[in-house]
């Protein structure tokens, strides 16, 4: 296929020191902010942390309190919408329901004056693969043909940078599934800067490039989707991206590579690579998935961390089994093994050992809150 | 169960709906479609001599008379309404859209004041008019001393007649044009500044096209009653500005000629009728484009 893979080079995207205040309370709160041109980048967070104001600062639709935008060299802050490089794939798809999909594709075009706008629409349809759909109107679409229409009319004029504010967020699981694979591949293919908002970590992470974790208008944490879900740096992260075990302790030495984290009496290796505490005071954390369970009396590979406990609760969730084990200091940590074995699954009441590579362990600031984050998860998703 | 107690209950609601219908499809035929076909009878009544006596008839001549007597009258009833109709969309069209994307938490006030006229009588509000529009009014004077007035008065002129249509018609206008106008998904608008439209052409090729419905009840609602007003040329015109409605009250009323009077009735409804559909059929597909 020629695909309209763009001419010219994609610029980068920056948002300096940009906040936004809505009557005292900051939605935005000083962003800084570089998103490399090309790339799949995700904001991700909770409902109501400034996403879609931060969206829409960047498409003109609203002004910033303070701050600076630019797309390359060229500052866009005070340009208003029409005139900005970047175009906006809106939640609702906002698709102009008295044209057809062929006129609501090219309407972008023909504002900019495009005289033939024939070619480039049908090959735009064809990418999203609704040229069968040409002169439907909005309504006699699916959600999911309505949301590939939004994409293509924003696609269609090339921008710099691609704005998507949950885009698929009114489709049902397995379209949305369908969805981020086609937005995925579109994206490679004409190379265009996609922002992608949502607050689906699981979307985020098998779509994007880079994640940016944006808590209450900040930027908790930025990184490849593999770097902030194994390493958190803070425990709004390490809960906000799927479950985590915490546990505050002190950092008491080491050796090498690896320090030494006790937690009420028993003692952990972290690697120093992946401690973010400041000072001495620091919270250990571990995923669920990274702990295997042993029996009582079991050998543990050598070096690893290791903990004994009681199970009190245990739930069969198909791939994997959930189970809670009660450790000595009366927490429950929560393990996830993968339905391997033929035997027996464990019972609540049983005495087990748990284990994890001192590389799957991460120490977070002792002055973090081990709840935050918490609750905020899309469930389901 | 047996089926006649399966069915009895769907049975009852359908004999429940058409007694609901009733009071309506009795209203119609009582104070609509009776009076229509006595309207008709009687436009083809003949003339036995003495004045108000008419006996039954098929008397065709009555039409012609109608037409050519008085199509002066037709057509300034047409004019002066299709003006009073342009000029009340141009200043509702603004109005409408303030209060339906802009006003906020005055939205519920303006539309009460835009109603607020109704409360008074059509003919009082008309009179009124007279006052404000007199030779020795503030306008009138502001006007002649800019030299703007071709015959030097407002009262008594076509313009008085058309400044009172568009008056007392501009809520018919404003109402469903805030309708249309509400409904429309301010995200649209972003869409369009989004797509490089700038907000002259936003308004072109989104806001308006998604109004049309509005514009178009808002016009028929406003030129309808318009064409077909006396009260706005008898009051605020001079002779020489009558319309359709002034000349079927004549007839009526004074020559008591009630077959001219059935005649031009019907003459107004059917021309109204062929402009309505024409109408209705260019905006419909316009609204395509
Ligand atoms: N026009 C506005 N006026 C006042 N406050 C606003 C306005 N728009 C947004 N806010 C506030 O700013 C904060 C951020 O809102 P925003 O819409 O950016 O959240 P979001 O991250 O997109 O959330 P969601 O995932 O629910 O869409 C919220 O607290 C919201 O109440
Ligand atoms: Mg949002």
């Amino acid at each position: 296929m020629s695909e309209p893979r763009r001419a010219t080079p994609v610029e980068d995207l920056n948002l300096v020191k940009l906040s936004k205040i809505y009557g005292g309370l900051a939605a935005v709160d000083d962003l800084t902010l570089t998103i490399p041109g090309g790339s799949f980048f995700a904001l991700l967070g909770p409902s109501g942390c400034g996403k879609t104001t931060t969206l829409r600062m960047v498409a003109g639709l609203e002004n910033p309190t303070s701050g600076q935008m630019f797309v390359g060299a060229q500052e866009i802050t005070d340009l208003k919408a029409y005139k900005r490089p970047v175009n906006t794939v809106f939640q609702s798809y906002a698709l102009f329901p008295h044209l057809d999909i062929f006129e609501n594709v090219a309407f972008g075009l023909r504002r900019r004056g495009v005289k033939d706008v024939t070619g480039p629409v049908e090959r735009m349809l064809e990418l999203v693969e609704l040229t069968s759909m040409a002169r439907r109107k909005p309504g006699q679409l699916s959600g999911g043909q309505q949301q590939r229409v939004a994409v293509a009319r924003a696609l269609i004029n090339e921008p710099d940078v691609l704005l998507l504010d949950e885009p698929l967020g009114a489709l049902d699981l397995k379209l949305r599934r369908q969805m981020q694979i086609e937005l995925k591949r579109i994206q490679v293919e004409v190379g265009t800067t996609f922002v992608h908002v949502t607050h689906d970590q699981e979307e985020a992470m098998t779509m994007a490039d880079t994640i940016a974790v944006m808590n209450q208008g900040r930027i908790e944490q930025l990184g490849a989707p593999t770097q902030i879900y194994e390493n958190p740096a803070t425990a709004f992260v390490a809960n906000f991206l799927g479950q985590c075990n915490l546990v505050p302790g002190q950092i008491t030495g080491g050796d090498g590579d690896n320090a030494v984290l006790s937690a009420n009496g028993f003692n952990f290796s972290v690697p120093r690579s992946r401690i973010h505490a400041a000072g001495s005071s620091a919270i250990l954390g571990v995923r669920p998935e990274k702990i295997t369970m042993y029996w009582a009396d079991e050998p543990l590979p050598a070096g690893h961390n290791r903990l004994e406990g009681t199970v009190t609760d245990v739930s069969f969730t198909g791939v994997s089994t959930q189970y809670l084990v009660k450790v000595p200091w009366g927490q429950e940590l929560v393990v996830f093994e993968q339905n391997l074995s033929l035997e027996e699954l464990s019972r609540r009441g049983e005495h087990v050992q748990i284990g994890w590579a001192p590389g799957h362990t991460f120490a977070l600031d002792g002055a973090e809150d081990i709840t935050a984050g918490m609750g905020s998860h899309v469930v389901g998703a | 169960m047996t089926i006649a107690a399966a069915v009895g209950p769907a049975r009852r609601r359908a004999r429940i709906a058409y007694l609901l219908l009733l009071p309506g499809v009795a209203w119609l035929a009582i104070f609509f479609i009776i009076p229509l076909i006595s309207l008709f009878f009687t436009s083809l009544q003949v003339s036995t001599g003495s004045s108000g006596k008419y006996k039954a008839g098929f008397n065709w001549r009555n039409y012609v008379e109608a037409l050519s007597e008085y199509w002066e009258f037709f057509l300034r009833a047409l004019i002066y309404a299709g003006i009073a109709t342009v000029l009340a969309l141009v200043i509702a069209y603004p109005l409408a859209y303030f209060i339906a994307l802009k006003a906020g938490r005055w939205r519920a006030l303006m539309l009460v004041l835009v109603v607020a006229p109704f409360f008074a009588s059509f003919l009082l509000r008309t009179y009124a008019w007279k006052t404000i529009l007199a030779d020795d009014a503030v306008i009138t004077q502001t006007l002649n001393a800019l030299h703007l007035l071709p015959d030097g008065r407002i009262l008594n002129t076509s313009i008085a007649v058309i400044a009172g249509l568009t008056y007392n018609f501009l809520p018919f206008m404003i109402l469903p044009l805030y309708a249309a106008l509400d409904k429309i998904d301010p995200r649209l608008i972003e869409a369009g500044s989004d797509l490089y439209a700038s907000p002259f052409t936003t308004f072109r090729k989104v806001t308006w096209p998604l109004s049309m419905p509005g514009v178009v009840a808002g016009t028929l609602l406003t030129f309808i009653p318009a064409a077909g007003d006396y009260i706005n040329a008898e009051l605020l015109g001079s002779t020489k500005d009558k319309m359709i409605g002034n000349a079927i009250q004549t007839n009526f009323i004074e020559f008591r000629d009630y077959p001219m009077a059935s005649a031009l009735s019907f003459i107004l409804m059917a021309s109204i009728l062929i402009i309505v559909t024409v109408y209705i059929r260019r905006a419909g597909t316009e609204e395509l484009v």
